[in-house]
């Protein structure tokens, strides 16, 4: 029978399936953090195991860390409780461990792809649900709780039954202002945050085909609000080129080995999937959410919809809309904002950062505006120095803060006040998600720029052409 | 982590009738920076079970004493979507639920549920409007789970909807072992494949 990308990866590693039961599933890489690891290790160290494949595992820090002072001891004594935690288990196990003040230290799933950890056909598990970034380059990457981190540590292996699988066609081309963050929130408002529950997504199309491998990251992270368990890519020249020469990936005659495996790496044309969707690029404008899921977005000069028109419960729809302080019917464009937040899995990039300095470049930050911008990882910070973007980000009276996860779910003191607005570029707007009471604007570095030089919710368009 | 077995279990349930329920609600990030599994019970539902001011809210249905002690959860569609930490599932357990019933789950959630001994039960739609109703006109309505039949009962009127699981959970999940002891049993099988990878 045909195979798809998915299959072709799942297949081979499966070590042995279970009647009626998951399957035995290897995992080649295994990411660990600081918040969902330690008690991991400790369940490991109560049953007398050991971690088997130390090689395989990478440590860093990034939920809990600080985004200023980074050479300082970290303040938080309960974050750095949990960051020593992290440093001393990779230090006794054996496993390489990028923590505060190391060169490679960042975002887990910025630094996986940067450092070459991540490869296509791999498989790839973290204790974060957006692990999910990873199949940009045609790997199955998942998140996955502590009890399977443990499990992970201690046998390379997860019990998994294998997803369902959904294709999700996008053809056609991107508008001015369109971004890959704009296409994925576009396709979560079109399956609400449930609609890929039980299935692991391919994209394929002309705008993935066209998409930057950045781009493809932001896409595959944002899978899991849908509900997936994880999206992915297939890997193409595009996907061999990032890859190639970073310090982790294959070498010499281990990259020619590693090349003609991944050249098989693609759905065939007879393949089946389980569920299948099409979208047309030219209907997707630059997005923005308006309530407290990912999967209430709608393009952002759009209105919010009426109970009336909205799938699910009414009462819930209601106390969302509560929650942000909006009415059915309002508009979003010209809603005052109080914080601009451009970092995390999701947008801490350089194309993200770039992008940003595209609109505020020659411009100043409104004053009404606290921005946070938070780089994904050193290497980041030091593309932006040698792009000259730093100097862009001071003029228009922006500061540049250190990498970590940040606001995205404010585990350090970087902490939307209550009842505040927010412009986001990172991946949630869950009620308190950003901080207790925090309202959080779901959007791309384009509408977060734009929103942090005017003051409001602003169509990026409106700058970009004039 | 062992957990208690699971086989039959009748009690009460805590209505929470909102779709989307993701686990940053159920335990809000600030707290998670422990490095133990303990006490997760105290920050459960955090934000919508408490005031700023530290006071209880009275009419969120986990603090009405009416429900106090049930060991099962009926929640609204899609519980548990978000984020993958499994302290959501641990703050369940450790509140003394056992059960959590809803017409969909999101998967992490689920299988972290599993994985600590709490045992998720996926009904229809209807079912699950038949238990809220039920559960509005009388909370001391009981609800029996019974793994083994895979059976979920409305005591008071006896109408009764089975539920699927894996066989393989299942065994767990009544003999109280886990997903480690079974990969300890073939590591050899595991080392063998591992020098098959191509990196």
């Amino acid at each position: 029978m045909a195979k798809t990308l998915f299959d072709k990866v799942w297949d081979s590693h499966v070590v042995r399936s279970v009647k009626d039961g998951p399957d035995v599933f290897f995992i080649d890489r295994h990411f660990i953090h600081e918040v969902t690891s330690p008690v991991a290790f400790l369940g490991l160290e109560s049953r007398g195991n050991r971690v088997v494949y130390p090689e395989r595992t990478f440590a860093t820090a990034d939920h809990n860390t600080p985004t200023i002072n980074q050479h300082l001891p970290v303040e938080d004594p309960l974050s750095a409780n949990q960051l020593d935690a992290l440093e001393n288990n990779a230090k006794k196990h054996g496993i390489s461990h990028w923590g505060l003040g190391n060169k490679n230290n960042g975002i887990v799933h910025v630094v996986g792809p940067e450092n070459g950890i991540t490869l296509p056909g791999a498989t790839i598990v973290c204790g974060d649900s957006h692990t999910s970034t990873h199949g940009a380059f045609g790997a199955i990457a998942f998140g996955i709780g502590t009890s399977e981190v443990e499990m992970v540590l201690s046998t390379q292996c997860i019990m998994q039954p294998k997803p369902k699988k959904m294709r999700i066609n996008v053809n056609g081309k991107l508008g001015l202002g369109v971004t890959p963050k704009d296409v994925a929130l576009y396709i979560i408002s079109k399956q609400t945050t449930s609609g890929a529950t039980g299935y692991f997504v391919e994209y394929a199309g002309d705008v993935f085909k066209d998409m930057t491998m950045e781009g493809r990251m932001t896409v595959c992270n944002l899978s899991i609000e849908m509900g997936a368990r994880g999206g992915m890519i297939a890997p193409d020249a595009k996907t061999f080129e990032y890859i190639k020469g970073r310090s982790l990936t294959p070498k010499g005659a281990d990259w020619d080995k590693a090349m003609k495996y991944w050249e098989t790496l693609y759905t065939e044309e007879d393949a089946e999937f389980d569920a299948e969707f099409n979208y047309e690029a030219s209907d997707i404008e630059p997005m923005i959410t308006y309530g407290t899921n990912p999967g209430m977005g709608m393009g952002v000069t759009k209105s919010i919809p009426i109970v009336a028109n909205v799938k699910g419960g009414a009462e819930t729809y209601k106390k969302s809309l509560g929650y942000m302080s909006f009415s059915e019917g309002d508009a979003m464009i010209g809603k005052p904002i109080d914080f601009v937040f451009l970092g995390s899995c999701t947008n801490g990039r350089i194309e993200d950062f770039r992008a940003f300095c595209s609109i505020v470049e020659g411009r100043k930050k409104a004053d009404n505006v606290t921005a946070w911008l938070v780089p994904g990882s050193h290497k980041v910070v030091d593309q932006i120095k040698a792009e000259g973007l730093d100097k862009i980000i001071d003029d228009a009276g922006f500061e540049l803060r250190e990498p970590g996860c940040s606001a995205c779910l404010a585990m350090n003191d970087d902490k939307i006040p209550a009842g505040k607005l927010s412009v986001s570029t990172s991946n949630r707007n869950f009620e308190g998600r950003q901080g207790p009471g925090s309202r959080t604007l779901l959007a791309s570095p384009l509408v977060a720029a734009a929103s942090a030089v005017e003051g409001v919710v602003t169509d990026p368009r409106t700058l970009l052409v004039s | 982590m062992a957990y208690d077995k699971f086989k039959v279990l009748t009690s009460t349930a805590y209505p929470l009738p909102i779709e989307n329920v993701d686990t940053d609600q159920i335990i809000p990030a600030r707290f998670l920076k422990a490095t133990e599994r303990k006490d997760f019970d105290k920050n459960f539902f955090r934000d919508w079970r408490y005031n700023q001011d530290g006071t209880p809210k009275a009419d969120f249905p986990l603090n009405k004493e009416i429900y106090a002690g049930s060991k099962i959860l009926v929640g609204g569609r899609n519980f548990g979507s978000g984020s993958s930490r499994e302290h959501a599932a641990w703050s369940v357990y450790d509140f003394g639920l056992r059960c959590v019933i809803s017409s969909e789950f999101a998967d992490i959630f689920k299988g972290n549920c599993l994985n600590v001994g709490v045992l998720p039960v996926q009904v229809s739609p209807e079912f699950a409007d038949k238990l809220f109703d039920a559960i509005m006109a009388n909370p001391k309505t009981e609800i029996k789970v019974d793994l083994p039949n895979q059976k979920v009962t409305l005591l008071a009127t006896g109408e009764s909807e089975s539920f699927e699981i894996n066989e393989y959970k299942k065994d767990n999940m009544l003999n109280g072992f886990d997903d480690i002891d079974y990969l300890k049993n073939i590591e050899n099988e595991i080392a063998a494949f591992a020098e098959t990878r191509p990196f």
